[in-house]
């Protein structure tokens, strides 16, 4: 079962990755969406092996944080710092879309424009070029 | 206590957000939460230099279940230089942004909640809740950079989220990889039982850490994002981040690689070869720039670079030199970028070329720059020399000769590059955007906001009491890095005495 999420987390990440390198604005933002599912489930796992919910009840043994899942409980901090992880990461992808839309309002286009320095060192080389041209 | 400096501003920024018709109201609110943290920073700064360390848990959980709230002296005297920071430009910024940016888009509250996840970065001592410190200063970060929306911010501004959304999301995976090796996230607590790990797997985790704090300090080779977005932003909004944001990274950088992973003894190698590619690659990306704000950007860069040569040196005055090196360098950046701020807003434009004769239109304008530029390239006898001085006398101490030589090359070219500007900006003919002004005698003076040069001028004051009071506050720094070096107080203040970190 953990070998099976460890897996998972593997293709999370790799395809994350690789959407992150694309130029397309949408497929950026789905990467970083798909690699924080990815580092969330990495947090699930850090706590261990699947256990009983780690409720204590009367005359019950004791949920002890950072046992890893001793006395048959389930670490319960891991999944506390996994909600917290999402939630920020839902916030941050409603940013990154309200920006990427922006971007399709000022100059329809999804594409990640280029820097600026760049820019300015291709004009230096087609500059160079076409002087070079005209000897 | 310590945790008054995060709730203050986040209660301040809901009331400003209630408030939001009423534009007094909000100034009145931003200016006096920021004036109170400073007061509040300023009280711990005296109690943790005092005990060596305050804490709070928050909750009434105790230390290792809960999240504990803790000001050692190091990050008392943060706490106090940001916050200072954080008047200052708040000034500058009632001066300059037009009414659209500072109330309809709602600068005020985002700003306050910058200034608490600052102020949480500074003070947390449990490594999750840095990343929530982080992330509630980075969203905040994210909504000034792109404050007005305009095309090129858009631009810059989806470089810098995009980048960091990165780090954060490596920093959850670094999270989870230390919990599961070590079943805690308490950075006490986490001090005594990554001890006990296994070499590689520790080095492994530290080198994780390493990566995610580099992108936020822009340290090479992950500095790539920080040139092309700050400049996008408003200019004090750009103060405030070169000023603070990158040394937020650094600062944690420090933070953890002292407390959790101190190498064994000695120097760090590798960080010292960070710290060498680091400032000679800012500087040479500065000489190649001509745009005000740009080259001072690349600055930034060149400068992290000495602040982990302090940090990788890895003994007491070389941690202490660090400490006092991010004091001066707050101080000196941010003055740098609220003068070329001033220049951009009086004539139009940052770049070189569309500049000219700024110290015959402003000759104030030109003294402020010449202070802040000599105290940033090291002259004697401004603030530079003596963070300086610090670094390289441990340098050679330690037999450290390459180090050296590329930290005073590099002084030298922050100066060449510095006199670029001087030369393009504040000589020649008193011109801006629309061309020359007039050739005449008499060259039009610029108009100059109060607030603004009344902002900068003080801050470029206070880099002048840093270099006069070198004395005391270097004897801070030195008392600020003995904690860092000798973990043992931190862990005690946090976990009670009984507690013993394997050396």
């Amino acid at each position: 079962m953990t070998l099976a999420l460890a897996a998972v987390v593997a293709v999370l990440f790799a395809v994350g990755t690789y959407l992150l390198l694309q130029r397309t604005l949408t497929r950026v933002v789905l990467g970083l969406a798909i690699m924080g599912h990815g580092a969330n489930l990495l947090l699930q796992l850090a706590g261990g092996r699947a256990g009983q919910p780690p409720v204590v009840e009367e005359g019950g043994g004791t949920a002890i944080v950072g046992s890893a899942g001793g006395a048959g409980f389930v670490d319960p901090l891991p999944q506390a710092l996994a909600l917290t992880a999402i939630v920020i990461s839902f916030g941050m992808t409603a940013y990154l879309l309200a920006m990427a839309y922006r971007s399709w309002v000022m100059h329809r286009s999804d594409e990640v424009e280029d820097d600026v320095e760049d820019r300015r060192i291709a004009r230096k080389a087609t500059t160079a070029d076409a002087a070079g041209d005209g000897r | 206590m310590i945790v008054l400096p995060i709730a203050v501003p986040l209660v301040a920024a809901a009331l400003s957000l209630l408030l939001s018709r009423w534009r007094t109201a909000q100034r009145a609110i931003s200016v006096l939460t920021c004036v109170a943290v400073v007061v509040l920073a300023t009280v711990i700064l005296f109690e943790a230099d005092a005990n060596t360390a305050i804490v709070s848990q928050l909750g009434g959980w105790p230390a290792p279940f809960g999240i504990t709230l803790i000001a050692d002296r190091f990050a008392a005297i943060m706490l106090l230089i940001s916050s200072i920071m954080t008047v200052v430009v708040l000034v500058y910024a009632l001066g300059q942004l037009d009414d659209e940016r500072e109330f309809r888009l709602h600068f005020h509250p985002v700003y306050l909640v910058l200034s608490a996840g600052i102020s949480a970065s500074f003070l947390t001592g449990d490594l999750f809740n840095l990343f929530v410190a982080f992330e509630v200063m980075l969203i905040a970060s994210y909504v000034l950079i792109t404050l007005g929306a305009t095309r090129g911010q858009i631009r810059a501004g989806m470089t810098y989220v995009v980048i960091n959304l990165l780090a954060s999301t490596l920093f959850v995976a670094a999270v989870a990889f230390i919990y599961a090796a070590t079943g805690t996230v308490n950075m006490a607590q986490l001090a005594i039982r990554l001890a006990e790990l296994p070499d590689g797997l520790r080095t492994a985790l530290g080198y994780l850490l390493l990566v995610v704090f580099g992108v936020k300090a822009g340290i090479f080779p992950l500095f790539f994002w920080l040139p092309d977005s700050y400049p996008a932003a408003p200019a004090p909004v750009t103060a405030l981040f070169a000023g603070l944001l990158t040394k937020v990274g650094v600062y944690t950088l420090i933070r953890t690689q002292t407390l959790l992973f101190p190498p064994g003894g000695g120097s760090s190698q590798v960080i010292l070869i960070i710290a060498g590619a680091t400032m000679l690659i800012g500087v040479l990306g500065a000489i190649a720039q001509n745009d005000i704000k740009r080259i001072l950007s690349f600055h930034i860069i060149s400068q992290i670079g000495y602040m982990i040569f302090g940090l990788g040196l890895f003994t007491l005055a070389g941690i202490a030199g660090a400490v006092y090196y991010i004091v001066h360098h707050i101080v000196v950046k941010t003055s740098l970028f609220l003068v070329g701020g001033m220049i951009e807003t009086a004539s139009g434009s940052g770049t070189l070329r569309n500049l000219g004769g700024v110290a015959r239109r402003a000759p104030v304008l030109g003294l402020l720059f010449l202070t802040a530029a000599f105290s940033l390239a090291g002259l004697p006898p401004f603030s530079g020399f003596v963070a300086k001085l610090a670094l390289i006398q441990e340098g050679l101490d330690l037999q450290r000769g390459g180090i050296v030589a590329v930290s005073l090359l590099v002084s030298l070219l922050t100066l060449f590059s510095m006199t670029k500007i001087w030369g393009g900006a504040f000589w020649g003919k008193p011109q801006d955007v629309k061309g020359v002004i007039d050739g005449t005698e008499r060259p039009l003076t610029m108009k100059l906001n109060p607030l603004m040069l009344g902002a900068t001028t003080v801050l470029v004051g206070l880099s002048v009491v840093i270099s006069v009071a070198a004395t005391p506050l270097y004897a801070l720094s030195e008392r600020a890095a003995e904690t860092l070096v000798d973990r043992q107080p931190y862990i005690e203040a946090v976990l009670g005495p009984d507690q013993v970190a394997l050396p």
